[in-house]
């Protein structure tokens, strides 16, 4: 039945914001796990490590979100487990969001000069530790403003996930069309939530880079 | 339970595959070309543009990278309907990918422009160059060299991002997957399989720009 669509109606497709946010939650956490192993790989001294971490990063920057998505939900029945949309979900954002996040984060680890890594060693301290006291407290400075812009393409990405019959933000809104017959508006609305969540995170964004920037 | 894996009712279908490369490639390719037009015109509008423009352009940048491609296709091609204007697939996903990328085009070449340092630009006055020549040699071709390489990695993630159209049902070449999949039930190979091209296609595209950097660039560098 064909009704109008009206502030139950957004306020529905408010509530839906829930499951984009936990989605980017799990996603930036999974991720996070992928990207700190991968941004560890691309700095090692040992060439093989090296290797495995640029070509995880080749590959996963170089297939389509889409197709993860669709590989752990539909293929994977193949192996006799049903996935649930959340698994297949969290699964793909994480091997995504990890080639990403390991390219920003391993960027942030490079761009402190050597002879930090070198005064460390001179110490006597283990790699280990320079990671921890030396590299890693000035990188997390370099890494915070890009890190927060690549959340607003997170969680403008999880809108994918709709596709897969996760119900998000993205996902209500397709439901809600279905029932009022007003993509325009609905589509609209669904637009602006996402412009809500997005938009402070961008101008933060730029506004730590300003910030470090100048204190440099 | 084992099982084993078909690739052959994949292979099969393999016209349906090139079919939807092709859409896959004119889309890219489309979009590249009127991203880039989009990207010069709006970044000049908004660093030497008058205030209004400029105010309008930094709007349409902001509302189009802070929401999903998908919900800009679904509002293109459910929603304008409503407004009076019925596009097919096809064009709509050309007209929303295209509007996408343009805003992120748009940011990168204003980096790129804003990057050139003024004293540059008034030695340049100093020589006696003329405007034109100025932002010919010593604006743009500088600015181009250092926005080249986000550029290229911006237009492989929308060739990539193409594939979102298949959920309006156009038939690019994960349309194409998804069709082949409902007829075989070969889930993983199929999507194996296609992301196996898309990869293939990245690597192109990168090895593609890699190249052209080096023609336009690598000789008249320094």
């Amino acid at each position: 039945m064909i009704r109008e669509f009206n502030v139950n109606d957004v306020l529905y497709l408010v509530a839906a914001m829930r499951w984009t946010l936990a989605l980017t939650a799990i996603a930036f956490a999974g991720g996070g796990l992928v990207g700190l192993l991968v941004a560890l790989l691309r700095v090692s001294s040992l060439p093989p490590l090296r290797w495995i971490g640029t070509i995880y990063v080749l590959a996963v920057q170089g297939t389509p979100l889409l197709a993860w998505l669709f590989v752990f939900f539909f293929g994977l029945s193949i192996v006799g487990i049903e996935v649930s949309p959340w698994i297949a979900a969290a699964a793909s954002y994480s091997i995504y969001a990890g080639a990403f996040l390991g390219e920003i984060w391993r960027g942030a680890l490079q761009a402190i000069p050597k002879q930090q890594w070198e005064a460390g060693s001179s110490l006597g301290l283990s790699f280990g530790q320079q990671l921890r006291y030396i590299i890693v407290p000035q990188a997390t400075r370099l890494a915070i403003p890009p890190t927060v812009g690549f959340l607003v393409q997170l969680i403008k990405n999880t809108s994918l996930a709709a596709v897969i019959g996760f119900v998000e933000l993205t996902r209500e809104g397709q439901l809600t069309t279905a029932t009022t017959f007003r993509p325009f508006t609905v589509y609209l609305t669904v637009a602006a939530l996402y412009f809500l969540l997005c938009f402070p995170l961008t101008q933060a964004s730029r506004r730590l880079e300003r910030r470090f920037h100048g204190a440099r | 339970m084992s099982y084993s894996f078909q690739f052959r009712d994949v292979f099969a279908a393999w016209d349906f595959l090139l079919d939807g490369l092709i859409l896959t490639l004119e889309l890219s390719l489309v979009t590249m070309a009127v991203g880039l037009v989009i990207g010069m015109a709006g970044a000049a509008a908004r660093v030497y543009g008058p205030k209004p423009i400029a105010r309008a352009v930094a709007v349409y940048v902001e509302a189009i990278r802070n929401t999903p491609l998908i919900v800009q296709l679904f509002l293109i091609f459910f929603g304008l309907p409503s407004a009076g204007v019925k596009l097919d697939a096809d064009t709509a996903a050309m007209v929303a990918l295209s509007i996408n990328l343009g805003a992120y085009t748009i940011e990168i070449v204003r980096a790129g422009l804003e990057a050139i340092p003024k004293s540059q630009i008034e030695a340049g006055q100093s020589l006696g160059l003329s405007p034109v020549q100025i932002f010919r040699y010593v604006i743009i071709f500088p600015a181009l060299r250092l926005m080249f390489p986000s550029l290229a990695s911006q237009f492989v993630l929308m060739m990539l991002a193409t594939s979102v159209v298949s959920q309006i049902s156009a038939q690019d070449l994960f349309q194409a997957a998804s069709i082949i999949q409902s007829r075989t039930f070969r889930d993983f190979e199929v999507y194996a399989v296609v992301a196996g091209v898309y990869l293939a296609l990245a690597l192109l595209f990168r090895l593609l720009f890699a190249g052209l950097y080096t023609l336009i660039f690598a000789r008249r560098a320094r």
